[in-house]
């Protein structure tokens, strides 16, 4: 098994991030700890209640967070913060980061995109916003919400484009190449629709809620969690994973929870309900063991940059760093 | 499993608070939130303004009601909890309960159903009783005009009967028989100002269906009824029954008469089974499971009642009867 240095951490880890040879663990407890090292872990009280959503800048130089105090927060890798919104008495509970600096996030029914000059764009839903993202190019805001997702334009001026699927859609990623969209629903199943022509894709059969999505270099899969392995739907053909079989890796009688695929390399993280972390590789279905099972289910998983460290967050606060380069 | 793990994984106590407008549910809502009584509850509000606390576990949400994509109509569910509820998860530790209060108007069916349909609420919360406050002054109105006010007299597990100081002997009875035709199976609790011990409604675990059922509504028949209201009960009783038969009437039932079904209680005699078995369901949802085994003192012997409007209580009488082992 590759070296782990475990991290105890105080709280809930909601999500991990790396900044700058650091990785930066945001807490259900509002604070932001940055570590490499068991003896070397920073932390800095971010939000003043629990962080609910917390993404990297594309710029890989802060993590932007949001709260339950109604802040969204960036902080970067020496502990400054910088308050980028506000709106109190609102829980901020989903949050994405696009091109030219925009920062997207939403409470309710209402989605907010703060562009690079600090500017702030409304987007009113009818109902409840289950996620947001943006498209690769153009400055566009894709929003989940019920019985449909939802493509605005930020800055440009022109009318929304609505793709209808009946039901609660509660997450929203959009692929590399900005060619597919796919939503994480109530129901326990995907559901994507193609850009171009809105054609439909049903991607069902979980056991569980999907609650982490990954997309695999270039966009090649999409890995999910929600079953007793990682689901990873191939997206390379013209029209997505239509009529072929997901691959399955990592079969573990847990559910997986978390899953995060490696920047350069076809191999997925797995982070399963009891604590277990697997490394499998798409080819050979090569497994490597992250880390053991402790209890806790795995919440948080990420890979920094270059592909070397795998950084594990738990519910109950037990983290830690894989480094895979140690043999 | 070890003590630790245990108390992190319990599942944390909901205690919903419906009643009309002015019944003095924000009366209430200020003295569990003010008063000193040890514990410290996350608050789901509705109408935010009315509640005048200073309290980073306040959250306004707006009530989300969505369809479940099952093809059943009454499967309604509050998206806005399911989504705070996750939320409060990161949280855990920082708080022993949670208080859902719901607006005057609302219908607390979505509410509940939320609680038997969501796996993640199901597996991290367990619904410890429905508190409804009404006011004596004015309940006998309210349900002649509002049907939500008899819904939410009917799905109470708790009834607090308030301001009975404002209101002379003969009048608090007729409410109290008013009550008792709806819902003979709640606990009612007169109070001035709502002064109540607060022990006596929160962390009871009324929804576990133990103590409803102990309490025979036999003495409570009443035909002098004041209101032609259409909410009624029936109460069904029975020594060891066909489990085969019984699941068939119950599924029939609440197929043919689900949306009228408010609330459905059982502890069940199944032949052969040393395990009381216990059933509860809101409109179509119904669900059990074997609770402990029959004790050696206590008799054998399945209740279940039905609590709804318009029901065939002839139909449901003959249908449960059916069930019965042939001595």
């Amino acid at each position: 098994m590759p070296r782990l240095t475990p991290l105890a951490l105080p709280a809930y880890v909601v999500a991990v991030t790396h900044l700058g040879g650091r990785a930066a663990f945001a807490l259900g407890d509002g604070s932001v700890h940055l570590g490499h090292a068991a003896d070397d872990v920073r932390a800095v009280q971010v939000h003043d209640g629990g962080i609910l959503a917390a993404v990297a800048a594309p710029d890989g130089k802060s993590l932007i967070t949001a709260g339950d105090d109604g802040r969204v927060m960036a902080t970067d890798a020496e502990g400054a913060t910088q308050l980028l919104f506000e709106k109190k008495g609102k829980w901020i509970d989903q949050l994405a980061c696009g091109p030219q600096g925009a920062v997207a996030f939403a409470s309710g029914r209402m989605a907010w995109v703060r562009l690079a000059d600090g500017q702030v764009v409304e987007f009113p839903h009818e109902k409840a916003v289950g996620g947001v993202a943006f498209l690769p190019k153009g400055l566009r805001l894709a929003t989940a919400t019920v019985d449909k997702a939802i493509l605005h334009w930020v800055t440009a001026k022109g009318a929304p484009a609505e793709l209808g699927w009946k039901g609660a859609h509660t997450g929203i990623t959009v692929s590399p190449d900005g060619r597919f969209l796919v939503t994480t629903m109530q129901e326990m199943a995907l559901h994507g629709w193609r850009i171009e022509d809105g054609k439909h894709m049903r991607m069902t059969g979980y056991p569980a809620k999907v609650k982490s999505v990954s997309w695999s270099p270039k966009g090649r899969w999409l890995a999910t969690a929600g079953a007793n392995a990682a689901i990873l739907w191939p997206f390379s053909a013209k029209d997505g994973p239509m009529g072929k079989p997901p691959l399955q890796l990592g079969p573990y009688p847990k559910l997986a929870t978390q899953v995060a695929c490696h920047p350069t390399e076809e191999v997925v993280a797995i982070g399963y309900q009891d604590g277990m972390v697997l490394a499998v590789r798409f080819g050979d279905q090569a497994e490597v063991a992250m880390r053991h099972p402790s209890g806790e289910p795995v919440s948080a998983l990420a890979w920094s940059p270059d592909g070397m460290t795998l950084a594990i967050g738990t519910e109950s606060g037990a983290a830690g760093l894989v480094d895979i380069g140690a043999a | 499993m070890s003590s630790a793990t245990a108390s992190a994984t319990a599942p944390i106590p909901v205690t919903v608070l419906t009643g009309y407008l002015g019944a003095g549910k924000t009366t209430l809502l200020n003295r569990i939130l003010t008063e000193d009584h040890g514990k410290k509850y996350a608050v789901i509000v509705n109408e935010f303004g009315e509640v005048g606390i200073d309290n980073d576990l306040v959250v306004d949400t707006d009530e989300e009601v969505f369809e479940m994509n099952n093809g059943c109509i009454c499967c309604t569910v509050r998206g806005d909890l399911i989504r705070i509820i996750e939320g409060l998860m990161k949280r855990k530790g920082s708080f022993d309960g949670i208080l859902i209060e719901t607006t005057g108007l609302a219908d607390p069916a979505p509410v509940a159903q939320t609680f038997f349909m969501d796996d993640d609420v199901r597996a991290r919360t367990r619904l410890d009783a429905i508190v409804t406050v009404v006011d004596a002054l004015n309940l006998a109105s309210r349900l002649d005009d509002a049907p939500e006010a008899e819904d939410q007299v009917a799905f109470a597990d708790v009834i607090l009967l308030n301001k009975v100081d404002l209101v002379t002997p003969e009048q608090l009875a007729r409410v109290r028989s008013d009550i008792r035709a709806i819902n003979p199976y709640a606990r009612v609790i007169e109070t001035e100002r709502c002064k109540v011990e607060l022990g006596e409604i929160l962390d009871k675990g009324a929804f576990d269906l133990t103590r409803i059922l102990s309490v025979d509504p036999d003495f409570l028949v009443d035909d002098h009824h004041h209101h032609n209201e259409d909410v009624r009960s029936i109460s069904l009783k029975a020594g060891d029954l066909d489990p085969e038969k019984f699941f068939d009437f119950v599924n029939r039932e609440t197929q043919a008469q689900g949306p009228n079904i408010l609330r459905l209680k059982g502890i069940l005699a199944f032949k052969d089974d040393p395990d009381r078995y216990v059933v509860q369901g809101v409109h179509m949802i119904v669900e059990g499971d074997h609770q402990r085994p029959w004790r050696a003192d206590e008799p054998r012997e399945s209740r279940l009642v039905f609590i709804g409007r318009d029901l065939d209580w002839a139909g449901l009488r003959t249908g449960f009867e059916a069930c019965r082992i042939a001595a």
